[in-house]
């Protein structure tokens, strides 16, 4: 039987007068990647606070490792790794200093320390800057360090809020490398991403969010199985032809979204529905055929795209 | 978890790692703030001991000052504004960090760690960087002949409740500032500059017209003066007054310092 590490009922969160989360269930099994999809805003962020053992609930109940974090927050969090979406690193001391310093806060002694800081610098490949101040850091070595600082106390579960958010492609590569040597060694992983390759890469199982509600969960090819079909064909023909060719397009497949920018035409087989369109005489400026994606996922469930 | 977390350890000691913390920081800025512990005293010694002092006792001998050479007369208030400054840097600019610019509050509250152990680990480290710049600024004191070694030696710790005072105040404060635009402003130039002015610190309180002395009653500067001049030269206050300004700047600490712990402790789980 699996062991579920985190059980949340009707967990909610409100500001004032604003709902930020609102009455989610969802669990997290030992040793999966489990992941939080959604725009900004969605209150991802904020779930993963409450996650986090700090940020209590308004509603609803949650139990992390089988305690209710609210009643037990230093002994839930002793388990716990927190990657925020802002490096909250401490800019006046060097890589080591930082990852010795958060040790400290678990307790750890200065001998299991030693080992503990060399073994994270290789694995977040900052050997070479352990004497040089965060500050003179570029982002994604930044973004390293507050990865390996969450693991310095050998957390059960990691959880990661928007990891890549704001790096270029090669660093995110590197990082998507880090996190999938971490889950082939047994770390159960929640992150939250609006991206959804990231999520594709990354994640057994996630639950899409909007406006602090869960709006879908399973696998990604499950989920892109379930809310979509197995291609997808983009075409545009113009900003501003695109809404005028539409009704005429919309005969060809079952489904079809319009957006500014493009229609995107949901079928079976793109490269035989293209031919269909250029045999009506309609000749797009550009086509593309693809496989469907979590996007196409988030777009049929809400009816928005994930990056606005 | 094999890591070896010892959570009711943490528990215990929590605060003084976060004070061990912040002191590592601070200890990175040691040149500058040696610069200003030993600079400071050094302009007002010279200033105030040769420049003003001098032409108040031509004016009126030290009838004014109780018997006491008008630089020994401000050494009190000098030394308890000296831990009044040290305690506010390391009180207001690490909250607002800690909230707000870098959020590292954040991140040491993901440990075990509590937002009341950050509290106090902040409010200890500064108080550990007061007694060093008082403990300075005492020695220059002693090297200028300011004071005699013996009983003066207590403006030291009686400064240090004066910063105290004041910093646990401040600390709550400062975890209470959402916008930080004018805050500096408004606690430099509206609180600091006319407490120092206005707390007895360079002429008696008694001599300031009455509507202006409530000023010096609420400040912490002028209490841990007022004690400081009466156990270091018997300046001839009553024990009564004694025990009241004690009180009151514990009173403050106590206050402010509980006041500061739920405040973090409210902000943190936000």
């Amino acid at each position: 039987m699996q062991e579920e590490l985190i059980i949340a009922r009707g967990l909610t969160k409100t500001f004032k007068d604003f709902t930020a989360v609102d009455g989610i269930d969802f669990t997290v099994d030992k040793g999966e990647s489990f992941g939080l999809l959604g725009p900004n805003g969605a209150g991802k962020s904020t779930t993963m606070r409450m996650l986090a053992a700090t940020s209590t609930r308004t509603s609803g109940s949650l139990e992390i490792l089988g305690k209710d974090p609210e009643k037990f927050g230093p002994l839930v969090r002793a388990h716990l790794g927190v990657v925020p979406q802002q490096d909250n690193l401490d800019n006046d001391l060097t890589v080591a200093e930082n990852l010795y310093i958060y040790g400290r806060y678990f307790g750890l002694s200065k001998k299991f320390m030693k080992a503990k800081i060399e073994e994270l610098l290789e694995f977040a490949q900052l050997e070479e800057k352990r004497d040089v101040k965060v500050d003179a850091l570029s982002g994604g070595m930044k973004r390293r360090l507050t990865i390996a600082r969450g693991l310095v106390s050998e957390p059960d579960i990691l959880l990661l809020d928007e990891p890549t958010t704001g790096l270029d492609p090669q660093a995110r590569h590197i990082l998507w490398d880090r996190l999938f040597r971490l889950k082939e060694q047994g770390v159960t992983l929640v992150l939250t991403t609006h991206f959804m390759d990231e999520a594709e890469q990354l994640c057994d199982r996630l639950v899409v969010m909007d406006k602090g509600k869960i709006m879908a969960e399973g696998s990604p090819a499950g989920l892109i199985k379930d809310y979509s079909s197995k291609e997808v064909l983009e075409v545009r023909f113009g900003s501003d032809r695109n809404i005028e060719v539409a009704p005429q397009l919309a005969q060809f497949c079952e489904r079809m979204e319009t957006l500014p920018d493009r229609v995107l035409m949901y079928t079976e087989d793109g490269e035989a529905l293209l031919e269909q369109i250029y045999a009506a005489k309609l000749h797009p400026t550009t086509s593309l055929v693809r496989r469907s994606s979590l996007e196409d996922v988030f777009l049929r469930l809400t009816g928005r795209t994930l990056i606005e | 978890m094999n890591a070896g977390i010892d959570v009711p350890r943490i528990q215990r000691f929590g605060a003084l790692y976060i004070a061990s913390a912040r002191l590592r920081s601070i200890s990175k800025w040691k040149v500058i703030i040696a610069a200003v512990d030993i600079g400071n005293p050094l302009f007002y010694l010279i200033a105030v001991g040769i420049g003003i002092g001098v032409l108040v006792e031509q004016g009126s001998g030290t009838s004014g000052t109780n018997g006491i050479k008008y630089i020994a007369f401000i050494a009190p208030a000098l030394l308890a504004n000296a831990a009044i400054a040290a305690v506010m840097d390391e009180c207001v600019f690490p909250t607002i960090e800690g909230f707000k610019w870098r959020k590292l509050f954040f991140a040491q509250n993901a440990t075990p760690i509590t937002g009341r152990q950050i509290a106090v680990g902040v409010y200890l480290a500064a108080l550990t960087r007061a007694v060093f710049s008082v403990s300075a600024y005492y020695l220059l004191l002693l090297a200028f002949n300011v004071v005699d070694f013996g009983a003066s030696v207590l403006l030291v710790p009686i400064a240090v409740l004066g910063g105290a005072a004041f910093g646990a105040i401040i600390l709550f404060f400062a975890a209470k500032i959402e916008k930080d635009d004018q805050f500096f402003n408004i606690l430099g130039r509206l609180v600091i500059m006319p407490m120092f002015l206005f707390s007895g610190t360079f002429f008696p309180l008694s001599s300031m017209p009455i509507y202006l002395q409530p000023i010096g009653w609420v400040s912490p500067l002028w209490h841990a003066t007022e004690l400081g001049r009466e156990a270091a030269f018997d300046y001839g206050i009553s024990s009564l007054m004694v025990y009241v300004h004690f009180f009151y700047l514990a009173t403050l600490v106590v206050v402010g310092i509980v006041l500061s712990m739920r405040q973090f402790e409210k902000r943190l789980a936000k």
